[in-house]
């Protein structure tokens, strides 16, 4: 699948999730390699934001295991904030900090977590919201801004914590229909830099020009893994067909 | 707020207005306090005077109760059985006891147990920093619980340490919405402040009674001891109303 020999670094082997009676996770294996871009589809409740929630630990898997970069996933304290450095996490509904500015929210994670000083971090933080194209709105606070603004400040937040792997947990379903191509430009450009991305989205047209493997889910099972390529033209599946029929249907 | 100081002023006319009013019938005697009279004024002084500790043990125990309260309320929102049982058992155990009784058993009690003398003053502080901050604990928990659970998840994906999330993104945002319980229950641990007069302390209570003794004039002392307990908590309100629109003002 166009690896081309490069090294896994999220090994999901076996692993399940429960919510008391419920099973929402079942026996899921998934590798992604070092530059490759996942993108997860399947219908609501299937379980694609759980599984990506459990690989920078939001939630705790109960069975199987989940390593990152060597590291393995469990209790220990040590290995889920060294995880967590390296993985960054764009939420559906942004989570910006709402009583610091936009600046503020983006030094916080360098200056608390990663000890660096608050001079390199702001310009670090000025870096990055001109990658996602908003330098002017350094100094505002998140409810001055509307929602694409918002879920690029979100993506420069996470940046600012320079990973090596970004989660995106449907990053445009709370947006606006006019302002879900600005967020999506600009995760095309963190994928064609070769950023390690995992991400949950129904923007299958996105899906097409973007990922390297598709991963369709069906009650919290993974049922496909393709290229688009073969995903959108010839799904071994029956569910994938019906899922992909549905919303491509108009 | 405008609207709001044009009531207070109001009120606190009109209380004076019939005070002197009603001042001039046959049944008041306000010589006892009287600015004008000697007597008068020593007895004002005395009156007042009791302020000074009034204040001194409300800010003393309002400071304790706020840290106990914060300690107290952090166990109760872990995931672990163990802290948030301790939350539990504080607060449903010091809730429960009323403050004039803790307040006796801390000032007689506490030193025959622990072999240690302790003055009126701090036995004030320590009932009613314990009583309240089993409320308090309450108020933050709340306050806490209402910052959304997405504001925490960024805050964990971003690899803060337990201490900057709270310091930095879940205490900033709570604070807002704690402050109006929160300067509710100031007022009420100033008004209970009163109680510590039982146990001799020279506050504003105990002053009044004891010139009440002497003077043998209830109702003029009282109603000066009324006023000043309004005049007080008129202050902590304004207060209060002052550093929520602070608060909100650096939101946006």
């Amino acid at each position: 699948m166009g690896n081309n020999g490069r090294e896994p670094i999220i090994k999901i082997a076996g692993m399940g999730k429960s919510f008391g009676d419920f099973e929402a996770l079942k026996n899921i294996h998934l590798t992604v390699h070092n530059g490759e871009r996942v993108v997860v589809c399947g219908p609501s409740g299937s379980g694609k934001s759980t599984m990506i929630r459990c690989i920078n630990r939001l939630e705790a898997h109960d069975a199987g295991t989940i390593t990152v970069d060597n590291i393995e996933l469990n209790q220990n304290t040590k290995n889920i904030n060294a995880i967590r450095r390296e993985v960054a996490m764009v939420f559906q509904q942004f989570n910006l900090f709402p009583h610091l500015t936009v600046v503020e929210n983006l030094t916080l994670g360098p200056v608390r977590a990663r000890k660096m000083n608050p001079a390199d971090a702001e310009v670090l933080a000025r870096k990055y919201l001109e990658r996602v194209h908003i330098p002017e709105q350094a100094e505002k606070y998140p409810a001055q801004l509307s929602g694409g603004q918002q879920q690029r400040v979100a993506i420069a937040r996470s940046l600012c914590m320079e990973p090596r792997i970004m989660l995106f947990d449907e990053p445009t379903s709370a947006l606006d229909p006019e302002m879900i191509s600005e967020v999506l430009d600009v995760m095309a450009e963190l994928a064609e830099d070769g950023m390690t991305m995992v991400c949950v989205t129904h923007e299958m047209s996105f899906a097409r020009k973007v990922a390297d493997t598709m991963v369709f889910m069906d009650a919290g099972e993974i049922v496909e893994t393709a290229s688009p390529e073969q995903f959108f033209s010839a799904p071994e599946s029956e569910r994938t067909q019906m899922f992909l029929n549905q919303i491509l249907q108009y | 707020m405008v609207g709001w100081m044009k009531l207070t002023k109001g009120l606190i006319a009109g209380l004076l207005l019939t005070l002197l009013l009603t001042g001039c019938g046959a049944n008041w005697g306000w010589y006892v306090v009287s600015p004008s009279t000697e007597s008068g004024r020593s007895n004002l002084k005395f009156l007042i005077d009791g302020l000074g500790y009034t204040i001194a043990l409300s800010i003393c125990a309002i400071v304790i109760s706020i840290v106990i309260g914060l300690l107290i309320a952090l166990p109760g929102l872990a995931k672990g059985r163990a802290p948030r049982t301790m939350n539990r058992v504080y607060v449903e155990c010091f809730r429960a006891i009323p403050i004039l009784v803790l307040l006796l058993w801390v000032y007689y009690g506490l030193p025959v147990v622990l072999d240690i003398g302790i003055t009126a003053f701090w036995a004030g502080v320590v009932a009613l920093a314990i009583s309240d901050s089993a409320f308090e604990a309450e108020i933050f928990r709340g306050g806490i619980q209402s910052i959304s659970k997405g504001q925490i998840e960024a805050a964990d994906s971003l690899g803060l340490s337990y201490y900057d999330k709270m310091r930095y993104v879940i205490l900033p945002q709570a604070i807002r919405r704690i402050l109006p319980p929160l300067g509710n229950q100031l007022v009420y641990m100033l008004k209970m402040s009163s109680l510590v007069s039982v146990i001799g302390l020279s506050e504003l209570t105990r002053r009044a009674n004891e010139l009440v003794v002497t003077e043998y004039r209830p109702l003029e002392i009282y109603t000066i001891l009324v006023l000043e307990y309004l005049i007080l908590i008129l202050i902590v309100s304004v207060g209060v109303r002052w550093l929520e629109k602070k608060m909100r003002a650096d939101e946006q």
